[in-house]
This record gives structure tokens, sequence and C-alpha cells, in this order.
């Protein structure tokens, strides 16, 4: 009894200790827990904080007047061709200086036309081809204010800001608050960075040109990789027979899996653009070096989710008559199809995120039309991020973060949507 | 330490019937209620129910468990023997749906108190299971986790003693002395068991459980089991469960019948096994019933 | 059928392709430099001769200060997410409650799905400025490219992969370990500190490994937030520069395809998929061995 008391009060004397250290540790465990969650926090709050505010554009109302002298060359197209071909140039400073006439010195005047962005005078150009009879009537029209005038309007630089960072004199300040009180000037709903390419300028600056370069990229990524992928996941996993070169094959996609995406790239680089000559920075390259990337992402759900069809179905098929190909075809592959899909989305979302191969073939060119096939130079929406993130100027700084929230906004989507699918055609056997 | 349980019983009456039993029972007389006519119970349970989620799995039962007595647990599968067992060290606290309602004492003293703390519990009540479970270490450090973290050896000497103590009370010493540093589970599998004796001796405690020891191990390696059980039941209260009814026959001084969730019949094995009295013990006992 | 098999051996073919393309360019490359002064050379400055007549190419191919670079960026990074990962895989399997770990694991995850280019905008624009700034304000001397900013944003970018290997080995261990560790009367830290974990290393180990792989071939993030600067240093607060960092700055320029400098970057690629080849290779072969001994 002695041994026993005793051993119990050695025990009872540690018992506090330890459970001290165990609430410790559950402590420390939980705020591993809160590091990531912390971490995923402040990284979404730092992108929509400083993106949010690209979603609006300043713009600057202006009454512009077309005058027969600013009209070009006739010609064949008659008077369309002449609007066409107006001096707009002439047309806007003409405009600025009639808002605010005591611009008289030439440094006055540079300072005066630096409000507006350069493409404003394009967008005159536009409205007018647009107008039935512009000659003559004022026209109203909502030019993009440049990008320094925009950064003020919208709060991202303090007015109070010394003059290196907010780039305009105190003279351009008046003039601007001048265009508030006569409320001409606004921050409006930015669909340029919906609908153009990249730009030097960044308000003129968007996300399109680098959508649709992933897009097809994307498209033809999953043209090659789904077809292959479910192909070899089929033959794999229902008819191979388990020999060493299957054996081979299992471990040659097992390591593809695990290979850097960059040398995905290199192999592009050396093997699409080099020996196959086919055009740099195109899409169908991109998503042919994508289509490489997915592929073992592919094969492993494909076999995943055709491994948890009961073998009963196919048995059942084939004591019906069904020949093995026709079994696996119409009976397994068709309940496997949820998991095939939701790992074939999956693994877009990635593709989607990819930057370091695109970068290998060439995708880091500076382009500014959209691109409408396969074959055009582009760029991919991730890459696009980085060649912006790279340029100091504030106004790019928040549309990488918009540009961020676009691309972020498309990966989830696809992630939810495979999750939904998921969930829907979820079959416990 | 020690609670007068005669009194104990009184004082926890609080219904007609049961002191109805009570009567029955200081006339010295089996029943089915469990509880132990004289005699101090080691280990006793009232009115313990236990449930999985929305599953009853043991209903109502009470039972005493005498002092250095083996008492076995029979049963047809799934009729709670294990459950309850669990119940008796807590280990049931580590299930998230299961749900304990009752009273287990040990030598008086509630465990499911809120001042009871179950790592202390279970120096007192050592487990060994179904399947021998060494942990991939030495045998040396198999036996001395226990003392180890419990801070029950001052220093390395005590430490030896109590591992080798323990090895030779489980009949281990002999083969494996010269080897205490080579992996636990290199062992047979009736060694590995008497390993896991050894290792649940070693913190000293005073009742020990055993889930079905010997149901994965062979039969020369059974009877070893068996014996080091009769002799372990002299410093020990040892309560087993078991599927075989010859082995309750051969080992334990009172047995404990389980059906379906509800604790049937219980008293000296030799009445159980010769005079049962309930029809669903006969069924079982003649193997009518499995 | 054929087809089958045919699609089936796509994926051999890109392995050949990947690794005939990186040989045969490494070949290539030297012929024009030799292999000891690349695999053993100590600076890393990849110039050509720009004109036929310039006297001596004055360029350094040495690898070493790159491997360097890599090594330190991804030690930090493992140093995060090994611990990190882990014990939030401990927390989630063994503390949370059900609820708890079916919202949180999720949300986990959702770090494993950012694109790495976001990892290393948020690592160049808040992380490394943060750094260098808290550093000042401490008197210490921190870069605005430290391999600390890129290697911390890589660590947190890996938690959920080491976090989803760890708890696959943990829960491989079989649950009767643990119910005899709890029935001795250890509490719940004490059975998976000294049961649990040790019988999970080998399986935890692997997770590691791969994730280092993983970090090794990471470019995005060590691109936009880790320097140019080939140094030879131990320091994580200087700037170092990595392999798939100079890959990138090698070929992302306009000279001839068959510069040392584009081909460069192939024997640096070759490099880096020997060394990610090798540790994968090891990773599964260890959790492989550890997984027979369970089952």
């Amino acid at each position: 009894m002695t041994e026993i008391s005793e051993t119990q009060s050695r025990v009872a004397a540690r018992l506090a200790r330890r459970h001290a250290g165990e609430k410790r540790f559950k402590l420390l465990s939980l705020g591993a827990v809160w590091v990531g969650l912390v971490f995923l926090g402040v990284l979404l709050f730092t992108v929509i904080g400083s993106g949010h505010t690209a979603f609006l554009q300043t713009k600057i109302l202006l009454n512009v007047t077309l005058e027969e002298t600013d009209l070009g060359e006739a010609g064949e197209g008659g008077q369309a061709q002449a609007i066409a071909g107006a001096n707009y140039n002439g047309v806007i400073k003409r405009t600025l200086r009639a808002v605010f006439p005591e611009a008289r010195s030439r440094s006055d005047k540079r300072a005066l036309y630096r409000l507006v962005s350069v493409g404003a005078a394009y967008e005159i150009r536009e409205a007018m081809m647009e107008h039935e009879n512009p000659v003559g009537t004022p026209v109203a029209v909502w030019v993009t204010a440049s990008d320094d005038v925009d950064l003020i309007i919208k709060g991202t630089v303090p007015r109070t800001a010394p003059a290196d960072q907010r780039h305009l004199s105190d003279q351009q300040m008046n003039w601007i608050e001048s265009l508030e009180k006569t409320e001409t000037v606004k921050a409006r709903f930015n669909t340029t960075f919906f609908t153009s390419g990249d730009s030097r300028e960044p308000e003129l600056a968007g996300v399109l040109g680098g959508a649709m370069g992933s897009l097809y990229a994307i498209l033809v990524c999953l043209a090659i990789s789904f077809p292959l992928g479910v192909m070899s996941a089929v033959y794999l996993e229902c008819f191979a027979p388990k020999n060493r070169l299957t054996e081979f094959i299992e471990v040659n996609i097992n390591n593809l899996a695990a290979v850097p995406s960059i040398v995905f790239g290199l192999l592009g680089l050396a093997i699409f653009l080099n020996a196959f000559m086919l055009p740099r920075s195109a899409p169908l390259v991109g998503g042919m070096v994508l289509s490489l990337l997915t592929l073992p992402t592919i094969i492993i759900a494909g076999r995943a989710a055709i491994k948890s069809v009961p073998p009963s179905v196919r048995e059942a098929a084939l004591a019906l008559g069904a020949s093995p190909v026709q079994a696996v075809f119409h009976h397994v592959l068709p309940l496997a199809m949820p998991g095939i899909l939701t790992g074939t989305i999956i693994g877009t979302a990635g593709a989607l995120g990819e930057t370091a191969p695109l970068l290998m073939i060439g995708m880091v060119a500076f382009i500014v039309d959209v691109p409408t096939s396969v074959v055009d130079p582009s760029t991919v929406l991730p890459v696009q991020i980085f060649l912006w993130s790279d340029i100091p100027e504030k106004a790019f700084v928040e549309r990488t973060s918009a540009a961020i929230l676009v691309l972020l906004s498309f990966v989830c989507l696809l992630n939810l949507f495979a999750v939904y699918l998921r969930k829907r055609f979820e079959t416990r056997w | 330490m020690t609670f007068d349980s005669v009194e104990h019983m009184v004082t926890e009456a609080t219904d007609l019937e049961h002191s109805a039993r009570i009567g029955a029972t200081m006339a010295g007389e089996p029943n089915q209620t469990g509880e132990i006519p004289g005699g101090p119970a080691k280990m006793a349970s009232r009115n313990l129910q236990v449930r999985y989620g929305d599953k009853q799995a043991l209903y109502d039962v009470s039972l005493d468990i005498p002092v250095n007595e083996v008492t076995a647990f029979i049963g047809p599968s799934g009729c709670g023997k294990s459950t309850y067992l669990r119940c008796l060290n807590r280990m049931n606290d580590n299930i998230d749906i299961c749900h304990v309602d009752g009273s287990v004492t040990l030598d008086g003293r509630e465990i499911y108190a809120k001042d009871q703390d179950v790592v202390q519990l279970r120096t007192r009540i050592g487990m060994v299971f179904q399947k021998p479970n060494p942990f991939p270490k030495s045998i040396f450090d198999n036996v001395a986790y226990g003392p180890r973290i419990h801070g029950i050896a001052r220093d390395r000497e005590e430490l030896n003693g109590i591992v080798l103590g323990s090895l030779e009370r489980a009949g281990l010493l002999d083969e494996v002395r010269d080897r205490l540093d080579a992996p636990g589970i290199g062992l047979s599998g009736g060694q590995q068991q008497r390993l896991c004796i050894a290792r649940a001796i070693a913190v000293r405690p005073e009742v020990i459980l055993m889930d079905e020891p010997c149901s994965a191990l062979d039969p020369i390696a059974t009877e070893r089991i068996e014996e080091l059980i009769m002799e372990l039941k002299a410093q020990y209260t040892i309560i087993m469960v078991t599927h075989s009814m010859q082995q309750a026959r051969r080992v334990s001084d009172k047995t404990a019948f389980f059906h379906l969730g509800h604790l049937v019949e219980h008293g000296a094995t030799s009445e159980v096994f010769e005079n049962p009295q309930d029809d669903r013990t006969k069924d079982y006992v003649t193997g009518r019933i499995g | 059928m054929a087809v089958l098999i045919a699609a089936s051996s796509v994926a051999i073919l890109t392995t050949v392709g990947i690794v005939l393309s990186l040989i045969f360019e490494s070949i290539q490359f030297f012929r024009q430099i030799p292999f000891t002064d690349f695999v053993f050379g100590l600076h890393w400055s990849p110039q050509t001769a720009i004109r036929e007549d310039q006297v001596g190419a004055s360029g350094a191919f040495g690898a070493i200060p790159l491997l360097a670079g890599t090594l330190l960026i991804s030690a930090i990074a493992l140093c995060v997410s090994g611990p990190v990962g882990l014990m939030a895989a401990i927390y989630l399997g063994e503390y949370a409650s059900r609820r708890f770990r079916a919202t949180v694991k999720p949300i986990l995850e959702a770090l494993a799905g950012i694109p790495t280019v976001v990892y290393g905008f948020f690592a160049a624009i808040v992380v490394a400025p943060l750094l260098r700034n808290s550093g000042e304000a401490i008197g210490l001397e921190v870069s605005s490219e430290s391999a600390l900013a890129a290697g911390l944003v890589m660590g947190i970018m890996t938690i959920p992969f080491v976090s989803s290997i760890s708890d696959d080995a943990i829960t491989a261990v079989p649950e009767s370990l643990k119910e005899a560790a709890l029935g001795l009367g250890s509490t719940r830290s004490e059975a998976i500190r000294n049961v649990i974990l040790p019988a999970a290393l080998p399986g935890i180990a692997g997770g590691l490994l791969l994730a280092a792989s993983r970090v090794i071939g990471e470019t995005m993030i060590v691109v936009m937030a880790a320097g140019l600067a080939a140094k030879l240093t131990l320091n994580p607060f200087e700037a170092v520069t990595t392999v798939t960092v100079q890959i990138v700055t090698l070929l992302t320029g306009d000279q001839e395809f068959d510069s040392p400098k584009t081909l460069a970057a192939f024997a640096l690629g070759l490099m880096l998929f020997v060394v990610t080849l090798a540790l994968n290779v090891t990773a599964l072969r260890i959790v492989k061995a550890y997984r027979e001994q369970y089952d």
C-alpha cells in the first residue's frame, strides 16, 4: 500500500506542470492555425484595399465644338472621313483653353493640357464619329483625366502631398478645384480597365488583353490535356497490364506532377518555339505548355475517380455482353465523370495562375492589342500582373492590385464550382 | 481510502426498490443488478448509461467489482461489455459522440467527478488491449514510458528497478533480460502482450482492465497469460472482457453477463455457468445464442 | 485501344522531351563554358562579349552563389512551413471540434490555391518594406530585397502542403498506439510528442522533402521579392539570387538563342530538374517504406 501511495504522491506532484504544458501545447498549435488565417486575411485586405480604387476612373466633362477648320480631307469617305481625320489634338487644346483662359504662357498651357490623358483626343474622336452632325454643335464628352489628376480625385494621393509625390503644381490644383465646383470632374466606374489591353498610360490600361490571352491559352490547354488525360487515366486504370512499362508510365506521371513549372517553360522554349518554330508569345504555345503541366493532375484525379466506381458496375456491363471498351466508356466513365471534372477544374485553376513557364515562351512583351486568335501575340493575366508590378507609378500599383482581384475571382470561382460539382454529384457507394 | 461499501449503498439508496434489493443483497443471494453481498468493492457503478449519439449502448448498469479478484465480462458481440470496460478508466472521454450518465466509483470516490484528474486516474487503473500494441521503442523504453512521464522514479537506478520488477512480475524478464534495448515490436505476439502488461503495471496501478487480452494470441501464449492473470490478482483487481466462456470459467472468480447493453446476470463464476438464473444467460452459456 | 496507349505515352514523351532538351542545350553550353567552372565556380556574372573583337568574355558562370541563395531562401521557407504546418495539422486533427475543422481546413487550403504571382506582389509591396523598416527601427541593416522576405512568404505559401501531408502521416499511425499512451495516463500533448510524432516521423520527413522540392523550384515569389545579386552569404537580411531567378533573367532579354547566356539557363534548368527529382524520389521512397511498416 505504501508503495502505491508513494507513487501517487509523486504523480500528484507533477500533475500541475504537465497540465500547464498541455495547455501551452494546445495554444501553440492553435497559434499555428491562426498564422495561416491571419496571413490570408492580411493579404486579401491589402489587395482589396489598394486595388478597389482602380475600379474608378476620373473623367472630365468637356463641351467640345468641332469647327470646319478642324476637319481633315474629305476624300472618298466624304464627311465621315473628314470627321475621322480631324485634328483632335488641336480641338482638345482649344477646348481646355476655353475653360481656363488664364493659361497664357507656354508652360502654363502645357500644364493645362496635362490635366487630361493622351487618350482624350481619341475619346473625342469616337464621340464625334458617333454623333449625327457634330460640326458646329457643342458635344458633351467625358474624357479620361490624366493619372495624376485621377489619384488626387480618388484620394489615393493626398492633396497636401509634396510636389514630388503629387506631380501637380498649385496652379493645376486650382484648376482641378474649380472643375470640382462645376461638377465637371468625377470618378466614375472604370470601364476602360475591362475593355482595353495594356498601355503605357495607366489611365488607359486594362486587363482585357491579359484576360483574353489567358482564355485562349486555357482553351488550348484543356483541348489537349483533357482528352489525353482522360484517355491515359482510363488506360492505366482499366486496361493496362501490370508490367514494367505501366509502372514506368506511372512513375513518370508522379514525377511530372512534382517538376517545377519553370522547367516546362524551358521545354516549351526549346521544342515548341525553337524546334517546331511556333510563334513566340502566342496563346497556342502557352496553352501547349500549360497542358503538359495540367496533364498529370487530370490523370491522377481521373484515376482516383475511376477507381472509386465499384467494380460491380463494370462486371454487370460485361455480364450483359458489352465489350471491355464499351463497358468502360458507356458505364464506368460517365459515373467517374464528376470526379474527373472536379480534378480538371482544379487543374485549370492552377494553370490560370501559372506565370513562370509563360515567361519562358516569351509572353513577357508589352502588347497593346487584345488578341483575337490563338496565334496572336498576347500575354496572360498573371504575367500582366507581373509586368505591372514592376512599374513604380502609383497609378499602376492600384491597377496591379485590381488585376490581382480579377485573377483571384476567376480562380476562386473555378474552385467553388469544383466544390459545388463534387457536392452535387458525390455518390457514396 | 477504504470505505464501508454497505454504508455506501445505504446512503446512495433513494427509492424503495433499491432498498429492497439491498435487503436481498444482505441475505447473500446472487442478483441481477450486480451488487455484492458483503466484501469491499474496489470499483462500482450505479445506473450507468452510455449513448453514442442517438444509439444507446448501455442501459442502467449497476455492478460491483470486488478487490483482488478476477471479474470476467462475457456476452455476445456488441453487448456493451467493452463499452463498459472503457468507462472504468474514462477512455470513452476521447470519443466525441459518447455520452456517459450515472456513477462509477473507485474506492468509493466518483471518477466522473469534475475535480477528478483523468491523467491521475489512469495511473490507478491500467489497461491492456485486445491486440498487443507496444510502442515502436525499445523494450526498456516501453515499460519505462509510464514511470517517465509521471515522474515516478527519482533516478535512473530506481527506474531500472521499476522496469525490471514489472518485467519480472509480467513473467517476461527471463526472456528479454539480455536485450532490453531491442525494439518491442520484434517480440512474438504473446511476448508483446506480456510486455504491454509489464508496461501497464510499471505505474503501480490498483486495477487492471483487460479487453480480450488473448484473442489475438495462439493457445500456448494464451495459457501463459492466463497463468499470469491468476498470479497478478493477488496484487491487483483485474477486470477482463472475454468472448471465450471457457477462459472465463478457467480464470475468473466472478462473471458478469451482458446482453444488448443490459447487465443480465452477475455472480460467482461457478454459479453463473452451472446455475444461471436468467434464460438469456442460460442460452448463452449453453451455446444457444452467441 | 491503341489511341489509349498513345495517350498514356504522352507522359513519357514529356519527360523524355524535358530531359533531352535540357541535356542537349546544356551540352552546347558546356562546350563554351567548362563544366567544372559552372559547378564549382564561385562567381556568377553572366555577361558575354557584345562585339566579336572584344578581348575575352568577361562573363563568369559559376553556379555556387545561385545554389547558396536558393538554399538560404529555401531553408527560411522550411523553417516557417515545417513547424507551422505540423502544429496546424496537430491542432486540426487532435484538438479542434468538428465544426472548427470543417470551416478552417478549406480556408487554409485556399492559401495553396493563390497564384504565386500574387504572393510575389505581396512579398515585394508589403513584407519586404515592413522588414526593412522594422530592421531600421532596431538598428539592423535589412535589404529591401532580403532573403527573409521571400523566404517568409514562400513558407506561408507551403503551409497547407506540409499540413496536409503531416495530417496524413499522423492519421496513418494506428489508433491503438494513441490509446495505449492515453491508457497509461499521458496527456494528449504527451501522447502526441512521445508516441505519435516519433511514429509519424518518416511520413513527416517525406513531406518536408517534398515541400523543399516545391520551394526550390518556386520562381515568381523570388523573382519579385528577391534580388539579382549573386552573393555567397548566410545572412537572411541580405539580398541573394536563386537558380530560378537567374533562369528568368537570362531568358527574358534580347539575345540569340545560342548565346552562352541562354544556354546557361538550360544548364541551370537541368540542375534544378535533377535536384527536385532527387528530392521527390527520396521523399516517396521514405513515405513508401514507412507506409509498409504499418500495413
